[in-house]
């Protein structure tokens, strides 16, 4: 008697999705000035999920000054508890209408509804439940009582965890005091207009929160736009080094979060099975799309037989498939330029010599996809170990030592995050201390929590987000140095 | 892979044990809680039904047994739902010694020779007597017509370090099952507490000659916790990976609905494999559990569910 689980899916009845969506400006829906609009598709069939309005100079023009009228009258002048009311409002609907979220997310990402409905959409509302709390505690941010809000903040987030990114934005700029202009990215924009629509619910003053949908023509006015104070960037370290450049000789203030290469460290006395699972959830959580993914797996010579036998099986029961299916583990990938980079560097690999193994998978017909893929033999010069994959590509590296493996694990541009697997507390310990990045996991990976700051070293960017350190980059010093 | 060498003396066992790779709890409870969010429907969900019935260990340990309660349950286990014919007889009964010529001979009597009778043994549940009591339970169940004999280790033994006497105890108590009787080792999971101990525990009955390895005698709580009985999945695919021995696993206490029991049928398939998702390689340890899994089974075929005076209740 065979035991196979049936599919079982979603049911998205739920969502009652537009045709079309405007944009979200001064607390109403907008007609673009241009009115073009664009479609954003559903990565697991190709299907057209809505169109969204095309955000051009006007569209900015318009939002930044809601923004600013915000901030001005309402915004700036409200008592902080009152702030923090509004953000409290939002996580309850946000978690009243969670399974409504968690569906829009899987439609238009791509990810699978396991993970948006356990990891998204839950972190989602623990991001604004935080924050809340902040809005009127700002004098223990370590300011003291000297600080104050930028005023209108302009935020750019990515299309690896629309939601998720945007309340990693939003939730700290309004706990702050700051008013907000947002554009998600053009592949995901869908649930940053559900989260309109709760701003509205909420009944949040008009103009507190703006969000323009566009591409990066339309970030690019934003980033420029001369009455934005701030700019906050969730991307590639690529269009980071761009925005860095082009407000350099402005006097905006920015914080980056940018894109990672992350060591996974399994020393010799790990738990095993438990660090075959990390490595499962550091790389293949959200199809790699993560750019603290644990994307190098760094394995102690001596076991790293036993440990990538386990990691092959392992690899071999991953659910792939329609990501609206509760038992699916790897989801769509989100765009075409995406898989086809993926493409790109997993052919250098196999090219540059490293022993390429991809998990027996059935792909469906359509969308887009990338069955788990694991390159072993792989050694610091090749470029699988260097570049960002952003995709379920595994590189695996061995060392001799630990003082080899932190030198391997540092010797990148980046300095995102790393994960340290070991029995021994003190080797943890000593590792945490020499290891270059911002966030270093031990016998786990890609854990998230509000409470947690999180950002890069080098390449990977500048600032922090989430815990007392997450709330600097919103706040200014008003100590006249 | 993984060094299972094992001449018996004191100081090679230990070592052996203290070598294995360690568990990490906070590791362990997020896998068993990420494949607890499985979602089993449909064709599924009815086909896992009538497997965990298949490999339900039906069960009574009480000191109140009589021969007329040992008569119903071996009636209930051959036939789970009198107006079903369809539904498979479970796993096997698990009765005291005592009682195992009246469930053997009932069994037979009835037309359920294909239904094995397992006797708890060596002075269980505590498993404090002396070796020669332990053997002369073995012995008695055996001789009375038990099949399986679920076996006691010594947990004081176990946590002080003597590792060599539980392992000459299971070899000892092997020897008489010999290839009359199925041997499985109760660990008391609940007792030796850390997963780390469940690990070495399971290895050490392995390589002493355990056919199965079961996690509580179901006196004791926590018994079958869902990371405990990853561990030991874990650790019979290890063994079969290296050895090509196939031990099998019985989960045992606390697993009362059909959705605590298809969960088991996950950790299976996830961890262990399809080659588990067998009656010969996978028990479960249970009262309670087969009217739930009734129930269940009469809502699928149905559409509504019949209530309890619709089962019956041994």
């Amino acid at each position: 008697m065979v035991f196979e689980y049936a599919p079982s899916i979603e049911s998205t009845t739920i969502l009652k999705l537009a045709n079309r969506y405007q944009h979200f400006i001064g607390g109403k829906m907008v007609a673009p000035a241009g009115g073009k609009y664009f479609d954003s598709l559903n990565p697991a069939t190709g299907e057209v999920v809505a169109q969204f309005a095309q955000g051009s100079k006007k569209d900015v023009d318009k939002a930044v000054q809601a923004a600013q009228n915000a901030y001005d009258k309402i915004w700036k002048k409200m008592p902080a508890a009152e702030r923090g009311k509004y953000l409290f409002r939002i996580a309850r609907i946000i978690q009243e209408r969670s399974r409504e979220l968690a569906v829009a997310e899987t439609i238009d990402n791509g990810k699978p509804i396991r993970e948006t409905r356990d990891v998204d959409v839950p972190l989602v509302a623990s991001h604004f439940f935080y924050h809340a709390g902040w809005a009127d505690k700002l004098q223990y941010a370590g300011l003291g009582d000297k600080y104050s809000s930028y005023g209108v903040v302009g935020q750019i987030i990515p299309w690896n965890f629309p939601l998720l990114m945007l309340s990693w934005k939003i939730a700290p700029a309004l706990a702050t005091g700051n008013t907000v202009v947002l554009k998600p990215a053009e592949t995901t924009p869908l649930t940053a207009m559900l989260f309109a629509e709760i701003c509205q619910q909420a009944e949040l003053p008009a103009g507190v929160v703006n969000i323009i949908t566009g591409d990066g023509e339309t970030g690019k006015e934003l980033v420029n736009h001369p009455g934005i104070a701030k700019i906050a960037f969730t991307g590639s370290t690529e269009v980071g080094r761009i925005i860095a450049q082009s407000i350099g000789n402005t006097d905006k203030a920015l914080s980056l979060e940018l894109g990672g290469k992350g060591a996974n460290i399994i020393f010799e006395d790990a738990p095993i099975d438990e660090a075959v699972e990390g490595i499962i959830n550091g790389i293949f959580f959200n199809q790699g799309h993560v750019c603290c993914a644990g994307s190098r797996l760094l394995v102690q010579e001596n076991v790293a037989g036993e440990v990538i036998e386990k990691l092959k099986k392992r690899m071999s029961l991953i659910r792939l498939g329609n990501p609206l299916d509760k038992n699916t583990d790897l989801g769509a990938i989100n765009n075409a330029p995406q898989l086809a980079k993926i493409k790109e560097l997993t052919q250098a690999g196999i090219d540059e010599g490293a022993e390429f193994w991809q998990a027996e998978v059935n792909l469906p017909t359509t969308g887009l996809w990338c069955p788990p893929t694991l390159f072993t033999g792989v050694w610091q010069s090749h470029r699988i170990a260097r570049e960002e994959i952003f995709g379920p590509v595994l590189s695996t590296i061995t060392f001799r030592t630990p003082e080899e493996a932190i030198e391997k694990a540092n010797n990148t541009p980046y300095g995102l995050s790393a994960g340290v697997w070991s029995d021994k507390g003190s080797r943890t310990l000593w590792a945490a201390s020499k290891l270059k990045a911002g966030v270093i996991w031990s016998n786990t990976f890609n854990k998230f929590d509000p409470t947690s700051p999180f950002g890069g070293y080098k390449e990977s960017g500048w600032g922090r987000e989430g815990g007392r350190h997450g709330l600097l980059p919103y706040l200014k010093s008003s100590v006249k140095g | 892979m993984m060094r299972i060498n094992i001449d018996s003396t004191p100081s090679s066992l230990k070592s052996f044990l203290n070598e294995l790779p360690k568990v990490d709890q906070v590791g362990a409870a997020a896998r068993a809680a990420m494949l607890a969010t499985r979602s089993i429907k449909n064709d599924s969900k009815k086909k896992a039904i009538d497997l965990a019935i298949s490999m339900v260990d039906l069960t009574t340990l009480e000191g109140s047994d009589t021969p007329g309660k040992i008569k119903s349950l071996v009636t209930k286990a051959l036939h789970p739902d009198p107006s079903n014919p369809d539904v498979p007889h479970v796993g096997a009964v698990c009765v005291y010694n005592d009682m195992v010529s009246i469930a053997r001979a009932e069994l037979d009597r009835i037309g359920g020779q294909s239904i094995p009778v397992a006797a708890v043994s060596t002075a269980f549940p505590s498993g404090r007597a002396s070796m020669a009591v332990k053997i002369q339970d073995t012995q008695d169940a055996i001789a009375a017509g038990a099949s399986e004999i679920d076996m006691v280790i010594d947990r004081g033994a176990f946590l002080s370090g003597d590792y060599k006497l539980v392992f000459d105890e299971i070899v000892a108590i092997k020897d008489i099952c010999g290839q009359k009787a199925h041997l499985k080792v109760i660990l008391e999971t609940g007792e030796l507490v850390t997963l780390d101990n469940v690990r070495k525990a399971s290895y050490l009955a392995m390589a002493a000659g355990a056919d199965f390895i079961r996690t509580s005698t179901g006196k004791i709580s926590p018994a079958a916790t869902p990371p405990v009985v990853l561990v030991m999945l874990e650790a019979v695919r290890d063994f079969y990976n290296t050895l090509g021995i196939q031990v099998g696993v019985k989960p045992a206490g606390g697993i009362r609905t059909t959705k605590d029991a298809i969960r088991q049928l996950v950790f299976v398939k996830e961890t262990a494999g399809d080659l588990w998702l067998d009656p010969r390689f996978f028990r479960i340890g249970a009262s309670a559990l087969l009217n739930d899994l009734l129930m269940q089974r009469m809502k699928l075929q149905t559409g509504y569910y019949a209530g309890r005076n619709y089962v019956t209740i041994d």
